[in-house]
């Protein structure tokens, strides 16, 4: 019998002390990912989309064969070919050239309208949570105010005022943040809402934290994979905006390289003599969005299965 | 029940006062007013300027100017647009039918498409019919509406040799040509709307796939079709209805490139137009008209909840 026992109390020894390793924080991390690319074909599709573009991003200046701003009079409106492998637009730009430095426009516009709408509406919504009463209904009057206030209107005033130009990029952004707030505010706050009322926010405030210690370090934590979701799916939505920006003339100007700038005047203009011009551009649009939207909602799926966010 | 009507109506108005204050502060924070820009590199003298300024009530003090306007919307007077000196809703209605065909057959085209796919999805979850509804789904959310009604406008052309007319024929005078002009641009916007409400729908119908009540109907012997369709589809549809309902109301006036791409005169077109020329009436009352559209239909929703589902019950 003893014999016996010793080889499994061993065994539960090591499983206890497995799992102990196991539940600390890289290790779960690890676990978490092998789990999720093994159950998730999609959302790991999307994931390899979404490093495909951070590295054509990263190294834009090694992958792109021309200069994305050079104008070259005599490759003018060219068709795809080896030397240009999706053509030339009317200036004689290289349009692949175009499109990997366009990987940085928009993932630099997507990246920060949604963690600056995100973040907002994430302190938004703790505070309406946790304060409740007038502060509650103020803030969400404002998210109502923001919800039913048309984008565009937002887009070409703060276009208009801050001006446009080569390096007005900030104006983009700022303007693609102001409607992910209040949607991220919402979601926020009714999460929020069922946390506030648990005994250990009452343990918390009774030893004596201060509101901003029990928003900030106690309810902050526990909405946070509603936040994460939100913020890859927003980032896909706020690339997809700055694609219908641009491509009205609001949004990025040339000669940066942007794939709804590029969309706007020559796609439109030469589209039947050059509908290279008009199709590229989209296709990465789409796929950039594509693998936002995959990842997001696999992550979703394996996070917080009952969220919602269409 | 009476109360949360009378409540929630009330709540209209601050929001919409809100919107009202925003609208006028922004316009009038961006540079340049309709009088300059219309003089904008002519050499008139600024007593003309200043002239025409008076007449349009502009040189008020923007106190005086928001309490005039205000004033008016309590009258229901929209006032006239500064730039063409009609009537602003005789602009608003010019336009609107445009619009609302536009909405209402995409929405059409989008329960069509979206709720059967949807539970398709659901119940074949994690098949590969359900990741190809999906895959569709997504790739609705991720093209440009208006890209894919460039590659329509672009198929058609090189296809058929058929480009859409340039001149809008209404729906009264000839319904063939209204449709044959509406059908384009109402595909390209009802795919994303589609995928939107199909992700909805599968997800729904997921969540009460998993419920007591739809083990116990399966347990009692009913048909699967009858389980999915009248158990499940029926208490699945709320969240649908909303997202259905507040895409509607954002097609109204949020259509803006697609009107673009289409060559179509509809609210969007006007609005942009509006902030580009200052015409601060114009751009006035359509924002206020949208937000209240928005702000109707959500008000809508939440009382055609009662009707769909007896459970709910607002104090």
């Amino acid at each position: 019998m003893t014999e016996l026992a010793r080889p499994v109390a061993r065994d539960v020894d090591d499983v206890a002390k497995r799992r102990y390793l196991e539940s600390t924080g890289p290790r779960r991390f690890v676990r978490f990912w092998r789990e999720f690319i093994r159950r998730r074909p999609l959302g790991t599709a999307g994931a390899a989309l979404i490093i495909l573009m951070l590295l054509t991003a990263a190294f834009a200046d090694r992958i792109a064969p021309y200069d994305p701003v050079e104008i070259r009079f005599s490759d003018l409106l060219q068709g795809p070919s080896l030397q240009h492998l999706l053509g030339t637009d009317p200036f004689g730009r290289d349009v692949f050239s175009r499109i990997v430095y366009g990987s940085r426009t928009a993932l630099l516009v997507g990246f920060s309208a949604s963690f600056v709408g995100c973040t907002l509406g994430l302190v938004l919504g703790v505070v309406g949570a946790y304060f409740g009463g007038k502060v509650d209904q103020l803030v969400q009057r404002l998210m109502d105010v923001l919800l039913s206030f048309p984008l565009i209107v937002i887009a070409i005033a703060v276009v208009a005022a801050l001006g446009t130009g080569e390096d007005k990029i900030a104006n983009v952004i700022a303007a693609i943040t102001v409607p992910i707030i209040p949607r991220v505010a919402r979601v926020v706050r009714s999460s929020a809402l069922s946390i506030v009322n648990m005994p250990y926010i009452e343990a918390t405030r009774a030893v004596g934290s201060g509101a901003v210690r029990i928003m900030f370090r106690h309810i902050a934590p526990n909405v946070f994979a509603p936040y994460l979701i939100m913020l890859t799916a927003f980032l896909g939505q706020a690339i997809l905006l700055e694609a219908s920006l641009s491509f009205l003339g609001l949004g990025v100007f040339e000669p940066t390289p942007s794939w709804g700038l590029m969309l706007r005047g020559a796609g439109m203009q030469f589209l039947e003599q050059a509908p290279w011009l008009a199709i590229a551009p989209g296709v990465a649009i789409s796929l950039a969005v594509f693998g936002f939207n995959l990842f997001g909602d696999s992550l979703r799926d394996a996070l917080d299965p009952r969220l919602r966010t269409a | 029940m009476r109360r949360y009507v009378a409540g929630r109506l009330l709540l209209m108005i601050p929001t919409l006062v809100g919107v009202a204050i925003l609208t006028f502060v922004i316009m009038r924070a961006v540079p340049g007013d309709i009088v300059a820009l219309k003089y904008a590199g002519s050499p008139v003298p600024q007593s003309v300027i200043d002239e025409e300024r008076h007449q349009l009530g502009l040189d008020k003090p923007m106190w005086a100017q928001f309490t005039d306007w205000m004033g008016e919307i309590a009258h229901f007077d929209l006032g006239t647009s500064l730039w063409t000196g009609h009537p602003v809703v005789d602009e608003i209605l010019v336009r609107l039918p445009l619009s609302l065909e536009l909405a209402i057959i995409a929405t059409l085209l989008a329960i069509t498409i979206a709720v059967p796919l949807g539970v398709l999805a659901a119940v074949r979850q994690d098949t590969w019919t359900d990741y190809a509804i999906r895959l569709f789904s997504i790739g609705g959310l991720a093209m440009p509406s208006f890209w894919i009604g460039l590659l329509m406008v672009l198929a058609t052309i090189t296809l058929f040799g058929w480009a859409p007319p340039l001149v809008f024929t209404a729906i009264t005078d000839d319904p063939i040509a209204n449709l044959s002009q509406m059908v384009l641009p109402a595909l390209s916007v009802g795919y994303r709307y589609s995928a939107v409400s199909m992700r909805m729908t599968r997800s729904t119908v997921l969540e009460v796939l998993r419920e007591d009540y739809v083990r116990t109907a399966r347990a009692k012997g009913v048909r699967e079709s009858v389980v999915v369709l009248r158990h499940a589809l029926r208490n699945a549809l709320l969240p649908v209805v909303t997202v259905i309902s507040l895409e509607f109301a954002f097609l109204i006036g949020g259509l803006v490139v697609t009107e673009q791409v289409f060559n179509l005169n509809g609210i969007g077109k006007l609005l942009v137009d509006a902030v580009a020329h200052r015409d601060y009436t114009l751009i006035q009352a359509l924002v206020l008209l949208l937000a209240s559209v928005f702000v109707l239909i959500n008000f809508v929703v939440d009382m055609v909840y009662v009707v769909l589902d007896p459970r709910i019950r607002y104090s």
